[in-house]
């Protein structure tokens, strides 16, 4: 059945609105009444994902002591967000916002650079015929299941001969390959980039580099921003990866970062700062949640286009 | 996610003599992938065949480290407790996922377009912040919970024990990735054909029996490859018990998950070639149970 449907629904797809525009109209004709239980179902649910966002804002506005003293879902105390704000920039030689630029370097390099390969590679696949691609895909998606986590030992093991660790270039690299945007894109292209455009471009005498740079980019431009989006998710958010490769704090992104701030408090003399922790944790979230909501179009037509083909 | 589901090569693509075009766009991408998971791959594969001695250095030892992972009890605590968290949390994570989408599929919520940004918001949250989040929340002493065992006169049982770290840990996973999963549920169910609804009403169909009859079974695909991913993730299991630990050291060992035990195993124990084999053998597996859920998938899709 997935095979069917793969084949079938691209040449539907063409074209397609997100699915937050057709959700209107589909319903004009047949509005069902509306249901109180469900709303309040779906409340409960909206709460639960909302609840512990609602906590850390509340609790970044708290000092270390009030933190530790009073009800974890109000405010409470001085209002303390501006101070945390101001130490969490300078505590330790201004360490957060280095690791900030950090984070910041990994997403342009490892994210940009992911999803410009995936996309030179997914076009590839889709549009050209050639010796090795069938075996092309199957590497790639035989990659997808092998464990991430497992290759990190072998990874890290193999860069530490390669004067590697304790580099950017070891959060960098292995962040450039992206199986799932490298699929979305091929999948993306097939009805994207009509073949008869590629055609008579070739008959007009155009080079296939040239083709792609001033046709086919244009064209796959909504896939393009879904799979940048994902990426940058990804490398934003990475943790594991880092943990093994850095072993000197001066290259952390945020979130190895903050996770050894709130390890300090638990070793032998470490100072809490949990306050801080908890301000940094608000900090870092809010670029990420505000180019979601942005971007929110895209991602949702991005989804939508990825799941139907999968 | 296997070779039968790509799209059929293009008709029109020329086929009279081999073109090696395509290798143009394809081969940066598969340059930094050999680097970067294949060689890491043949790599842990060579170095789980040798083991490193007190005397004599490293020399080759076949298939022992495979053989001593394979009756290693530590390796089999850590491997049942992510199976349990497998049969108990993905079906808890995906069937909320699944109602939630139906939910705000079936146009009879108010506010639909609130409830599905907010529900998905958490996945853009580090697994890192989440965890931060949760383990200050799941205090008894000063956190959250702590503050409704005061407040309420209660006594939940601490959520950081020993018997409930797991279930705490759940529910993180679950805070995370429920929204993701129902997205991907809710853009398989806005594809389906609106006539398909409209003739089952017509024909008298109920709201329960369209979404047993046509909605589930349409987006059977993307309950599959939804089911694929939380199971590698659960065999993953690694940033959240790993970031919890010095909150709850009593409770989570360095063993908790096969993950943990070989990172533990590299960068605590020094046994590299051990860890690699570990690693391969927890590969082995996911591949082979993701494989068998995208099998169960297909046979009931034929059997209908």
């Amino acid at each position: 059945m997935t095979e069917t449907r793969a084949m079938t629904q691209p040449a539907k797809l063409a074209g397609r609105r997100p699915a937050a525009l057709r959700s209107t109209e589909r319903r004009s004709s047949t509005a069902p009444r509306r249901s109180i239980l469900l709303t309040i179902v779906m409340g409960l649910l909206a709460l639960y994902a909302l609840l512990p966002l609602f906590w850390l804002v509340v609790n970044s506005t708290k000092t270390q002591q009030a933190l530790l003293s009073s009800f974890g879902l109000w405010f409470s105390g001085d209002f303390a967000l501006w101070d945390n704000i101001v130490q969490t920039l300078t505590y330790d030689d201004g360490a957060f916002v280095r690791w900030f630029g950090n984070t910041v370097l990994y997403v342009v390099l490892g994210a940009g650079g992911a999803t410009l390969l995936a996309t030179l590679a997914g076009y590839g696949l889709a549009k050209f015929d050639f010796p090795g691609r069938r075996a092309v895909f199957a590497v790639v998606l035989g990659a997808v299941a092998v464990p991430g986590t497992a290759l990190a030992v072998p990874t890290f093991l193999m860069f530490s001969q390669m004067g590697l660790t304790n580099t950017p270039w070891a959060i960098i690299l292995p962040s450039l390959i992206s199986p799932f945007g490298l699929y979305l894109i091929w999948v993306y292209a097939i009805d994207a980039v009509p073949t008869e455009l590629l055609e008579a471009a070739r008959i007009d005498g155009a080079g296939e580099f040239r083709t792609f740079f001033t046709i086919s980019a244009k064209l796959l431009a909504p896939g393009f921003v879904t799979v940048l989006l994902f990426t940058i998710v990804a490398t934003w958010n990475n943790y594991f990866l880092p943990l093994i490769m850095l072993s000197d704090s001066t290259w952390y992104p945020l979130t190895v970062g903050l996770n050894a701030w709130n390890a300090q408090a638990f070793t032998a003399g470490g100072e809490a700062i949990f306050n801080l922790v908890i301000t940094g944790s608000l900090l870092t979230i809010i670029p990420i949640i505000v180019a979601f909501l942005v971007l929110q179009r895209y991602w949702q037509s991005g989804l939508a286009a990825g799941s139907v083909k999968q | 996610m296997t070779a039968t589901s790509a799209p059929p090569v293009p008709a029109t693509v020329r086929r009279d003599r081999p073109n090696w075009t395509g290798w143009a766009f394809v081969a940066p991408f598969m340059a930094v992938f050999a680097l970067v998971l294949v060689a890491p791959v043949i790599y842990a594969i060579y170095l789980s065949l040798f083991r490193e001695q007190l005397i004599g250095g490293t020399s080759f030892v076949g298939l022992a480290n495979y053989a001593e992972a394979l009756a290693d009890p530590k390796f089999w605590d850590a491997f049942g407790r992510v199976l349990l968290f497998l049969v108990v949390q993905v079906p808890i994570m995906l069937g909320i996922a699944l109602v939630a989408a139906l939910a705000i599929d079936s146009g009879r919520l108010r506010l639909a377009a609130f409830f599905r940004i907010s529900v998905f918001l958490p996945y853009a949250v580090p697994a890192v912040v989440a965890t931060l989040m949760w383990g200050f929340m799941y205090g008894t002493r000063f956190g959250l919970v702590g503050n409704i065992n005061d407040f309420l006169g209660l006594d939940l049982p601490a959520p950081l024990s020993a018997n409930w770290v797991l279930a705490s840990i759940g529910n993180i996973v679950t805070w995370e990735f429920v929204g993701y999963n129902m997205l991907i549920f809710y853009a398989a169910l806005r594809v389906i054909p609106t006539d398909l609804y409209e003739a089952a009403a017509l024909d008298g169909a109920g709201a329960f029996r369209i979404v047993r009859h046509i909605k589930i079974p349409a987006i059977r695909g993307a309950i599959v490859i939804a089911a694929i991913f939380s199971v590698i993730g659960s065999f993953q299991l690694f940033n959240e018990p790993n970031i919890l630990k010095p909150l709850a050291p009593n409770a989570i060992s360095t063993y908790y998950t096969p993950n943990m035990y070989a990172y533990n195993l590299s960068f605590a124990g020094q046994q590299f070639d051990y860890s690699a084999a570990v690693a391969i053998i927890m590969g082995l597996i996911t591949v082979v149970i993701a494989y068998a859920v995208q099998l169960s998938g297909a046979r009931k899709e034929r059997t209908r």
